[in-house]
């Protein structure tokens, strides 16, 4: 076998393409399809595998792909339980997991998982500044009973007690439910200043519509995996006045020019809605998108030290993540170091707010 | 909590109540003819829902395609068993001919209506049209031919026909969820209770069905024909109630109530393609409090269930489901308890 013959660039993906978070996982696919055929000028191979937004599968797929593809990076998952599960499998077999996800791991267990997406932490920061500027005081939480319900309220309490805010009254729902008549019940009877609803794409709507049919007429937040059309294809003129905190991708033309982002945001808005239709781009498929600006940065540091393929070139694409600085991306300004796997600066969050059924940049 | 609190939890607990009791009805009714414990049953739901909010799209909703392919399969595999009971190619043509005929036409209606843009009214009797006929092929595909199985293998297939439509329904209908238009828009403040003209709906409808349920077996002849096949299938062949007419029957009813109760719930909620199981499921716990044999043993449970569920959302939402489904083995306990088995009861 000549070592010369055919080095490509491995990339194995995992992401929900049925189940509740297939909402995520699908317009990652399809900016999958838009990516290039070569990243720093090495062949690429990219292999799809549908998680069904369980970690079982998540995790088997992702055992197939390092065992039998010896993939050089693993993608995924788009949901959070299931990212946290793959987790596992990168440290293990010692593979680079691009998480698109803001997957919360103990310290340790992370040192082959980088996030794509903003930590909550940076978001929330975002949220409670803006709140700060509105005079909001107390805010009533209203999230999944998932990972990413929970991990919302922790960085939001964290970053809400340095400036005096308070989450008087927090509540849960599951993504499956039909009504949160009787949480939102609780909430509006704490009256909060600001309510927050943890929730994703055109699951973020009915929380919300149930809190507006019990009277309240407080401010509301959404987070970053409502920042999708289908908040306003599906709650319609009641989600006017919404906030919601995002990446520089959701709305790309408004930003101001200094924003480093809005080139790169603007290219991927042109290409995904040029193939998918207008207005059809998301915060998920910005994360593919990014991806690939990654790769280009860190795959040719790593092929200095070793050929694709090999636990040398993983070992040193890991590196290559730690060491290649800060990164601008359609998300944002990465900056990951050894200590840090998180990466975005804490001026990433962006709040748009929902005016005639599109984003308005507050 | 005061007393206004308590209202409101309680009317909201009695409409999805109301929807659970539907359910569970159809739950009862499936399970008490052919022995099949339907776990699809929230799936007619999710199809009900949906395709009426594609139709409100203006296009040709997914279910018209999967209706035509079940329709063909249900087709050949009439007339494949026809033709090795009778060796009769016209009889067996004929057969197959009757299986296709109500699918197509409904298809054709669908395919001229869709881009029309109907009132709601219309687009939501097609959609009960649509969602109703797959009640028969479902059974003639998945359960016709293990009639004499047992109810664990039938329960198997129920299973395996859950997951199968749940994937198609991701393919037809997306990842997304939909809400649709309600069909009244009527907001009454009684106190601090606020009564939707959906809620009222939701009510009526749930009693006319129950009560239409009850005249349907006790007065109709092919409730009694039910009936018989319920209590004796060997008897009621013997007396010449086709046990094949008898499972379609019921699955066209159970497919009816679903998809109703899709249209009730539609502009409640987001409807995902995948929605309706957890829906069927509290349907089925209010069933299995009814040791799957009594109607109004399901109404009572289902209410029973809706109820918990508000209550519990309210003191401790993060375990609400927990609780819910944690109540059903006090229930089966005390059932188990109270004595042995009937051979009514299968």
């Amino acid at each position: 076998m000549s070592g010369l013959a055919m080095a490509d660039l491995t990339i194995g993906v995992i992401l929900p393409l049925t189940g509740p978070a297939s909402g995520l996982g699908i317009p990652m696919k399809n900016q999958i399809a838009l990516w290039p055929e070569k990243i720093a000028g090495e062949k690429l191979k990219v292999i799809v595998l549908d998680d069904a937004t369980d970690p079982t599968q998540g995790v088997k797929n992702a055992r197939r792909l390092v065992a039998e593809e010896k993939v050089d990076v693993l993608l995924g998952s788009a949901a959070t339980p299931v990212g946290i599960a793959i987790a596992d499998v990168a440290v293990e077999s010692q593979t680079v997991q691009l998480a698109a996800t803001p997957i919360g791991l103990p310290p340790g267990k992370d040192t082959w998982s980088f996030r794509l997406p903003q930590s909550n932490d940076v978001m929330a920061h975002a949220v409670v500044a803006h709140m700060k500027k509105q005079g909001v005081k107390t805010v009533g939480f209203l999230g999944y009973t998932d990972a990413y319900g929970e991990q919302w309220l922790k960085a939001f309490t964290a970053a809400g007690d340095k400036e005096g805010i308070k989450v008087v009254a927090a509540e849960r729902f599951a993504r499956t439910d039909t009504g949160v008549t009787a949480q939102a019940l609780k909430l509006t009877a704490a009256n909060p200043d600001a309510i927050l609803v943890v929730a994703s794409g055109s699951g973020a709507a009915m929380p919300e519509m149930a809190v507006l049919d019990r009277g309240y007429k407080g401010k509301i937040y959404q987070t970053h995996a409502a920042a999708t059309k289908d908040l306003m294809r599906v709650g319609g003129k009641a989600m006017e006045g919404t906030y919601v905190v995002s990446g520089p991708v959701i709305a790309p033309a408004q930003l101001p020019d200094s924003n480093p982002s809005k080139k790169f945001a603007l290219d991927f808005v042109a290409k995904y809605d040029g193939a998918y239709g207008a207005g059809s781009h998301n915060q998920f498929a910005g994360h593919a998108y990014d991806t690939v600006l990654v790769l280009e940065k860190a795959v040719p540091l790593a092929l200095k030290k070793a050929k694709t393929g090999t636990p040398e070139f993983r070992a040193a694409l890991r590196d290559a993540l730690e060491t290649m600085g800060r990164t601008v991306v359609a998300h944002g300004t990465l900056n990951w170091t050894k200590e840090d796997h998180w990466g975005y600066t804490l001026d990433t969050g962006v709040i748009v707010k929902v005016v005639n059924g599109d984003w308005k940049i507050e | 909590m005061d007393s206004t609190i308590a209202s409101i939890l309680l009317l909201d607990g009695l409409t999805n109540g109301a929807v659970y009791a539907l359910l569970g009805l159809a739950t009862v009714l499936v399970f008490t003819v052919t022995r099949v414990i339907f776990i699809p049953q929230g799936e007619f739901v999710a199809y009900g829902a949906l395709t009426l909010a594609i139709l409100q799209t203006g296009h040709v909703p997914g279910t018209v395609w999967l209706l035509l392919i079940m329709a063909c399969i249900a087709a050949l595999m009439e007339l494949v068993s026809r033709w090795h009971h009778h060796r009769n190619p016209l009889a067996a043509l004929k057969s197959a001919l009757k299986v296709l005929a109500v699918p197509v036409a409904l298809a054709l209606v669908t395919l001229w209506a869709a881009p029309r843009q109907f009132p709601l009214e219309v687009q939501a009797l097609l959609s009960v049209a649509i969602v109703t006929s797959f009640g028969p092929l479902v059974y003639r595909v998945a359960f016709q031919s293990l009639e004499d199985a047992s109810p664990l293998v039938l329960l198997i297939v129920a299973v395996g026909v859950h997951f199968a439509m749940t994937g198609l329904g991701l393919l037809f209908f997306g990842a997304e969820g939909f809400r649709n238009p309600p069909f009244w828009d009527l907001r009454l403040s009684l106190g601090p209770v606020t009564l939707t003209g959906q809620t009222l709906i939701i009510f009526a409808c749930s009693v006319a069905l129950i009560v239409l349920l009850w005249l349907f077996f006790e007065r109709a002849l092919m409730g009694k024909a039910l009936r018989a096949t319920a209590v004796n299938r060997l008897g009621a062949r013997l007396m010449g109630i086709s046990s094949h007419a008898s499972g379609q029957t019921a699955f066209a009813m159970a497919a009816l109530i679903g998809a109703l109760s899709g249209l009730l719930i539609g502009p409640t909620t987001t409807v995902f393609y995948d929605s309706g199981f957890l829906i069927g499921l509290k349907g089925f716990v209010a069933a299995v409090v009814a040791g799957l044999s009594s109607y109004p043993g399901a109404l009572v449970g289902a209410l029973f269930v809706g109820i918990v569920e508000s209550l519990a959302s309210f003191w401790a939402s993060a375990f609400k489901e927990v609780i819910v489904f944690t109540l059903i083995l006090p229930i089966l306990l005390w059932r188990s308890l109270q004595g042995g088995h009937s051979d009514e009861e299968h």
